[in-house]
């Protein structure tokens, strides 16, 4: 068979053609073994295995805070939805923190389960607790506009391995940003309490709100090198279309100031030791463990 | 000798004959989760994507493709998991959505590709075929799916969203 002909046919066969190729390997976490690490394309660069870490990380915390309202929503449907959107963001993790954890010859599992509080590098935001519904609908509506305004950024990324993840999930985040939105509309203009009770929690979350947009050392080198942008680039954006969802749910944009943070310098509220501590336990007590 | 051509078929054929565990009418290939087939030094790596990131349907799959081709006198295979390009709901096969509306699995209707509306169609009714149908949660029993009813049969049903 000549060399010519043996080409056509492997790229007869090649599916999606040259991308597959180039494209991000990963593999199941718990199934990742260190022939497996070898197969894998070369480790990421440290700026960039610590901006992966930061990405993965705000999505993990997140995906926590959210599963607990499985079986605790105020409907069924909703502790379907909320759930799933814990899928997708621990989806996200998964995919950042395998990609990460390559820099330091670790494994996902292993940032998971086994960094301390002031190790983990997601925005305070994300941390802050269920409160009533009210409090994560606001959570999410902020983080939800604010992932999906990042991840469009992150799509043109310099890193291909950072773009095609981002490109996966904004698909995802979109029905986020529409599952916030629809329940804020429905919330605000729903009874007199619900409004009461929306607006409340939109106050609450406000001051955590200011740190998503915040240009550390770290974000000027990443944005530099084209890997992703300034947070403070979003602001503008992520202002027209949370205000417009707010406004249309007949509520009035919160105004307080933005809270002093430095979630990235492992700086945390008091609130993610708890959430840690339940869940990492299981992997602590039983080191090793799997299904 | 087997020509090169007809071993790849047959690799591809295996590996097509591998069902989704949460939708098990629908093989992997139908879905356009199986992305590509190939020889490396006598070892088959087939190369799938996941269809959300979040799926936790993509394990068993694989653990299914390595028993699938043990099955068929092989070693076993190398599976690889790719996230780019990203999945949609393009990809899934005609065939493949035949048999999820057989199933009573409403299919995706219109593309994703060049578009961002994705609720503008009507969803038929996969129980009487009534377009009179309406959603009442956007997320369904998995990542992959959104909870409808029929105005006309009052069934509820699953509808399988365009991604």
């Amino acid at each position: 068979m000549s060399h010519s002909h043996e080409q056509e046919i492997e790229d007869e066969f090649a599916g999606v053609g040259d991308t597959i190729a180039s494209a991000t390997r990963v593999t199941p976490g718990h199934a990742l073994r260190p022939e497996d690490i070898a197969l894998q394309d070369a480790p990421p660069a440290e700026d960039n295995a610590e901006y992966a870490l930061w990405l993965g990380d705000d999505s993990l915390i997140l995906a926590q805070r959210l599963s607990w309202w499985i079986s605790r929503a105020p409907e069924m449907e909703e502790d379907v939805a909320l759930g799933n959107i814990a899928l997708d963001l621990l989806g996200h993790a998964r995919s950042f923190l395998t990609y990460a954890s390559k820099q330091w010859g670790k494994t996902e599992d292993e940032l998971a389960y086994w960094r301390e509080e002031e190790e983990f590098r997601n925005l305070r935001l994300t941390e802050q607790p269920n409160g009533g519904f009210g409090e994560t609908i606001a959570r999410q509506l902020y983080f939800a506009v604010y992932q999906e305004l990042l991840y469009t950024r992150l799509v043109q990324s310099t890193d291909s391995t950072i773009a095609a993840i981002s490109a996966k999930a904004l698909k995802e985040v979109a029905y986020h940003v529409d599952h916030a939105t629809q329940w804020c509309l429905r919330l605000g203009m729903g009874t007199d309490e619900s409004a009461r009770r929306l607006q409340h929690a939109l106050n609450l979350m406000w001051p955590y709100v200011g740190e998503l947009f915040q240009d550390e050392p770290l974000n000027e080198r990443i944005a530099a090198a084209g890997i992703g942008p300034l947070p403070s680039s979003l602001r503008e954006e992520w202002d027209q279309r949370v205000s417009a969802v707010i406004e249309e749910s007949e509520l009035q944009v919160p105004q307080a100031k933005a809270a002093m943070a430095h979630s990235r310098a492992g700086d945390h509220s008091e609130h993610l030791g708890y959430l840690l501590a339940e869940m990492q336990v299981l992997a602590r007590k039983h080191p090793g463990a799997s299904w | 000798m087997v020509s090169k051509t007809a071993q790849l078929q047959q690799l591809w054929d295996i590996a097509a004959t591998v069902h989704d565990p949460e939708i098990p009418v629908l093989t992997i290939e139908d879905l356009g989760i199986l992305r590509d087939i190939r020889l490396e030094e006598g070892e088959a790596v087939v190369t799938i994507t996941p269809t959300y990131s979040g799926c936790p349907a993509m394990d068993t799959i694989a653990a299914d493709l390595r028993l699938a081709f043990m099955d068929a006198g092989f070693d076993g295979a190398r599976v690889e998991l790719t996230l780019a390009p990203a999945w949609t709901t393009d990809w899934m096969s005609e065939a493949g959505k035949a048999k999820l509306n057989e199933y009573g699995i409403a299919p995706p209707v219109g593309r994703q590709e060049g578009s961002r509306l994705r609720l503008t169609l009507s969803v038929k009714c996969p129980r009487c075929n009534s377009l009179d149908t309406r959603e009442l949660a956007h997320f369904g029993s998995t990542s992959c799916k959104a909870l409808f009813q029929c105005n006309q049969c009052q069934e509820p049903f699953d509808y399988f969203k365009v991604l």
